[in-house]
C-alpha cells in the first residue's frame, strides 16, 4: 500500500495521536476507563496501522523483533516481580501494601506497575502474533 | 431511552450475524466481524461499561480484524465448500440459545441493587476501594489490586498465546528452509 498518497499521509496524521492516547489510556487508567490491556492493545494497533501502510520491513526498524520480544517477557517478569517485592519486603505475594511507607502510596506504586507489566506484555505478544502471519505471507511470496 | 438504544442495537446485532452466517466472502465476514464488534462496544458503552466497551473495540474491531485480514491474504477469499445447508447445525444453535434465554429468565432483574453480586465484595470494593487504594476507578482497583492474582494469570495466559504462536510459525519456517 505504499503508493497510496491519501493514506500514506493521513497514516502519518493519525500515528502519532494514536500512540499518544495509548500512553494516556495507560497512565490514566487509574482515573478513568482503561488500563494496561486496553493501552497495549492500542500501542500495538498503531504499530500495526504503520505496518499495513508503510510494509512490514519498515514496522520491523521500527520495532524490532528482539524488542518485541524482550516486551512480551518483561512484562510477565515485571508483574511476577512485583509480586515477589511485596514479599521481599514483608507482605504476601502482590502485597502492595508494604511497597512504600505509606499504604495507599504503596497501592498506588504497585497498581502502576503492575499496570505497565499488563501494557508491555499485551502490545508485545500482539505485535508478535502481527508480525508472524504477516512475516509468513511475505516470505510465500 | 437507553433501553431503546440498546434494543436497536441488538436488533442491527442480529442482523449482523445473519448476514454473516449467510455470507461466502471471507472478506465480507472479516468486515462483518468488525461491525458486530463496534455494535458491541457500542451497547457496553450505553450500559455504562466503559472498560469492556474500549477492550471490545480495540481488541474485537481492531485487532481481530487485523488478524483474520492478515491470515486471508494467506489463503483464498472464498469459502470453499457449502453445498446444501444441513439444519443438524442450526438446530442445535438454537436449542442451545433456548437453553440460554430459558436460564437468563432465573437471573435477578437488571441492575438490581439486591443481587447476590451486589451484596458480596461489590459493597466493599465501593465505599472502601478509594480510601485502600487511591485509585478513583474502581475497575482499575479491583482488577490491579483485589484481583491482582487473577490478573496475573490472565496476563499469562496472553504471554502463553505469544509463545505458543512463536514456537507453532518459527518452526514451520525452519522446515520450510527459510532462513
Amino acid at each position: 500500500m505504499k503508493s497510496y498518497l491519501i493514506l500514506r499521509v493521513v497514516a502519518k496524521l493519525l500515528i502519532p495521536f494514536v500512540l499518544m492516547f495509548a500512553l494516556y489510556v495507560q497512565f490514566h487508567g487509574d482515573y478513568g476507563p482503561g488500563g494496561g490491556f486496553q493501552a497495549g492493545v492500542i500501542l500495538a494497533a498503531g504499530i500495526i496501522f504503520y505496518a499495513l501502510i508503510y510494509g512490514l520491513a519498515d514496522a520491523r526498524r521500527i520495532a524490532p523483533d528482539w524488542v518485541v520480544e524482550l516486551l512480551l517477557a518483561a512484562g510477565v517478569l515485571l508483574y511476577a516481580g512485583v509480586g515477589v517485592a511485596g514479599i521481599l519486603l514483608g507482605g504476601n505475594f502482590l502485597d502492595y501494601f508494604v511497597l512504600a511507607a505509606d499504604p495507599v502510596r504503596g497501592q498506588l506504586r504497585g497498581i502502576l506497575l503492575v499496570e505497565a507489566g499488563v501494557g508491555m506484555t499485551v502490545c508485545g505478544v500482539m505485535l508478535k502474533i502481527f508480525y508472524m502471519f504477516a512475516g509468513r505471507g511475505e516470505a510465500q511470496r | 431511552m437507553e433501553s431503546t438504544i440498546i434494543n436497536v442495537l441488538l436488533i442491527l446485532m442480529a442482523a449482523a450475524v445473519t448476514v454473516l452466517a449467510r455470507t461466502r466472502n471471507l472478506f465480507a465476514v472479516v468486515v462483518l466481524f468488525s461491525i458486530y464488534s463496534f455494535l458491541m462496544a457500542t451497547a457496553m458503552v450505553a450500559l455504562d461499561a466503559v472498560d469492556v466497551a474500549m477492550t471490545e473495540a480495540s481488541v474485537g474491531a481492531g485487532i481481530s480484524t487485523v488478524l483474520l485480514l492478515a491470515a486471508l491474504s494467506l489463503c483464498r477469499s472464498q469459502e470453499a465448500g457449502g453445498g446444501q445447508p444441513t439444519w443438524l447445525p442450526l438446530a442445535l444453535a438454537c436449542t442451545c440459545g433456548l437453553l440460554l434465554v430459558y436460564g437468563t429468565l432465573g437471573l435477578p432483574a437488571f441492575s438490581d441493587p439486591d443481587a447476590p453480586v451486589h451484596t458480596h465484595v461489590a459493597r466493599r470494593y465501593i465505599e472502601l476501594g478509594q480510601a485502600e487504594t487511591g485509585v478513583p476507578n474502581t475497575v482499575t482497583a479491583v482488577l490491579a489490586s483485589y484481583r491482582g492474582f487473577d490478573t496475573l494469570g490472565e496476563v499469562l495466559v496472553i504471554f502463553t498465546a505469544g509463545v505458543g504462536i512463536v514456537a507453532l510459525l518459527r518452526r514451520r519456517r525452519a522446515g520450510g528452509g527459510g532462513r
